[in-house]
């Protein structure tokens, strides 16, 4: 017999995150992850190497277009790899926040059935996206060798890059499930703007061609981690250490502020999903 | 430690009407505003589901909770589970907690047998090494050895329910909350997961039980708890509980069960032209049934089936219509007629029920309705025929040469 107790009482209005509950979860966490792994590619013919389909054939179209056409520069460095290097992060934070804002409606059966703590299923939501990132890199070390470029030392900070993203994924992905277990417009908007925010993102181009706007684009936390995810890889570009620290602020923002939300709404989920 | 294992407190739950039914969209919410503005937030209706309801349950005791759809015994069993949280009240639980209020909740039907043993195990609340000591005791629980390694979307409704339940059923846990789980699957499989169900309460487990099926309460529990339209009416052991819900619902027991019986609407009934709860009738008498009923939707190859029932014996059933027409959403009127001196004097049930085969949906119940036919004897309806079905001329006797 455990001795464990359970009390149940309606809550307040504000919760925060139970981090130790969710370590408790940890293998809860994981088994989602696996599912969703083991789900994805099947009944495909070509499973993984969708992975890398989606973010190279994107790099092309961009580097004809705009890298051949419009004649954007790289910042020093050759288009191709400049916009890989860009749409590698890209590719998984809009993968991640589109999966983790979809990922309550989606477990509604679960949600209706079976107690665990919530969160855990936007949480998980943004881990899978993870192995495709990692699935996709390989494309970007042929690349580097290709045009033989060297890294430097900085590209031991490019998990801390991967960290702000998965932070931030997480962070939007709470604040838009909980909100879409209400308001089923999130699925309609998330698409298009993901697809506006491509375009203020120096994804397509370096941000140094757009110097005046400077602390504009800097409030989309995304410019600072895809600038320094770049820098860091690429070695030759200037690492902007200001832009990394000012979106390391709006990234732990959007994450604390994102959980309390989802904590304090989630009571609602089972009866309105 | 006290010998308490669950205690109940004041629990209440509020519903706003609506909020169940509708996804309210921005547009909503925009739309709402200018008569906000001038009129003040709109009022939402507010449906108590549960008010003030208090028990405990002792270490070892296997409860049921009993109650007609809509008395709140679902809702209690997910506040139970944490699924949902109270509005007012407290609830302390000793022990571990396991629920079961569907089996196979997450079950992913691209993943093998054995794939979804870890995620459904993992999802109910089990460890991975939990799972991995007891994965061979699942695997012949549930029978399905053979397909372990084949997805589950091609395994039959029964392999799948029975793989469901056999990871519920592995779960350990001191307290277990448990819905009518058992209402799935063929009849022996049901009468394999009431065996289990009785071997885990003789362990000393301690369950709550939530069934309309009295007779599963009556079999596993030792005491019970009778709840109606969210407030608990009466606790005590199990045969007291269920006679008290068999008196108090015997004014009106209409209660249909089944999918269909949301999109099935059994209006009016008209015995003999006379709109009453009890009906008394003289063996004589042809019986005339009359049905005003309203369909939702629309609904192919439908027969609406009229039974007879003695205690829970079915002495009769018959179809309004002999072909299986179509039918749409509107109201309809069925009749039966059951010919005279063909019942002999007793006490009858009423019953209605319904089938659709394409996909395979039904409902059933008991209309609320009892027929007394009257101990009127005659030349065709001797006293001394006993039996259920009236035969009024016997046979033929003549002198044996």
């Amino acid at each position: 017999m455990s001795d464990q107790i359970t009390v149940i009482k309606p809550t307040g209005k504000l919760q925060f995150i139970n981090v130790a509950e969710l370590w408790g979860y940890r293998e809860l966490i994981l088994s989602f992850v696996k599912r969703d792994i083991q789900v994805r590619y099947r009944q495909t013919i070509i499973g993984g190497l969708w992975a890398i389909i989606q973010p190279l054939s994107t790099m092309v179209i961009f580097s004809f277009f705009f890298g051949h056409l419009a004649k954007i520069s790289g910042g020093g460095v050759p288009y191709p790899i400049f916009s890989y290097a860009g749409l590698l992060l890209w590719t998984y934070f809009t993968g991640a926040l589109t999966t983790s804002s979809g990922s309550m409606v989606a477990s509604a059966g679960l949600i209706t059935k079976v107690y665990f703590p919530r969160i855990i299923i936007p949480i998980s939501a943004t881990i899978t996206g993870l192995l495709d990132y990692f699935v996709a890199s390989v494309v970007l070390i042929g690349l580097m060798l290709y045009y033989q470029i060297v890294p430097t030392g900085f590209i031991f900070l490019v998990p801390v890059t991967l960290l702000l993203t998965w932070f931030l994924a997480m962070g939007m992905g709470f604040w838009l499930s909980a909100i879409n277990v209400k308001y089923r417009d999130i699925g309609y908007i998330l698409p298009f703007f993901i697809q506006l925010m491509l375009f203020v993102t120096p994804v397509i181009y370096p941000s140094s061609i757009a110097p005046n706007f400077k602390f504009l684009l800097s409030l989309n936390p995304m410019t600072g981690i895809i600038d320094a995810h770049r820098a860091m890889i690429l070695g030759g570009l200037p690492i902007n250490w200001v832009g990394l620290g000012i979106s390391t602020i709006l990234v732990f923002v959007i994450l604390v502020s994102g959980s309390a939300y989802f904590k304090s709404v989630e009571k609602y989920f089972a009866d309105i999903i | 430690m006290s010998d308490i294992a669950i205690k109940v407190e004041h629990i209440s739950k509020r519903y706003q009407i609506g909020e169940n039914k509708t996804y309210p969209t921005l547009r909503d919410k925009l739309m709402e505003l200018p008569g906000r503005l001038f009129k003040g937030p709109k009022k939402n209706k507010e449906f108590w589901v549960l008010r003030d309801v208090s028990f405990e349950v002792k270490k070892g005791e296997v409860v049921g909770i009993i109650g007609r759809n809509g008395a709140g015994k679902s809702t209690m069993l997910k506040i139970l589970s944490r699924i949902t949280e109270p509005t007012s009240g407290q609830i302390t639980m000793y022990g571990r907690v396991a629920s079961m209020l569907e089996v196979g909740t997450g079950f992913n039907p691209e993943l093998t047998g054995r794939e979804n043993i870890y995620l459904n195990g993992a999802i109910i609340g089990m460890t991975k090494s939990e799972i991995k000591t007891k994965f061979d005791d699942i695997v012949e629980f549930s029978g399905v050895g053979k397909f372990l390694d084949t997805p589950v979307k091609h395994y039959s409704s029964g392999m799948y329910i029975r793989l469901a339940f056999a990871v519920a059923a592995h779960l350990d846990a001191d307290i277990l909350l448990v819905d009518e789980v058992l209402a799935v699957g063929d009849a022996e499989f049901q009468k394999k997961c009431l065996g289990k169900m009785s071997d885990l309460a003789s362990s000393g487990k301690t369950v709550i039980f939530v069934s309309h099926n009295a007779e599963a309460i009556s079999k596993l529990c030792n005491r019970a708890i009778y709840l109606k339209s969210g407030e608990l009416i009466y606790q005590g052991y199990t045969m007291d509980t269920l006679g008290e819900y068999y008196k108090d619902s015997s004014a009106n027991r209409s209660e249909y069960i089944g999918p269909l019986s949301i999109d099935i609407v059994i209006e009016q009934i008209l015995i003999n032209s006379k709109k009453t709860q009890n009906i008394s009738i003289k063996p004589d008498e042809n019986l005339k049934i009359k049905v005003l009923w309203y369909s939702k939707r629309k609904l192919s190859n439908f027969r609406l089936t009229f039974s007879i029932y003695v205690g829970s014996t079915r002495i009769l059933s018959m179809h309004d219509v002999l072909d299986k027409p179509n039918f749409v959403k509107g109201n309809y009127v069925s009749e039966y007629i059951i010919p005279a001196s063909l019942l002999r004097p007793s006490n009858y049930d009423i019953y209605f029920g319904g089938y659709q085969p394409q996909t395979k949906s039904w409902f059933y119940g008991n209309s609320g309705i009892t027929l007394t036919v009257l101990p009127v004897w005659s030349a065709t309806n001797e006293e001394a025929n006993i039996g259920i079905v009236n035969i009024s001329n016997g046979g033929k006797r003549a002198k044996y040469i």
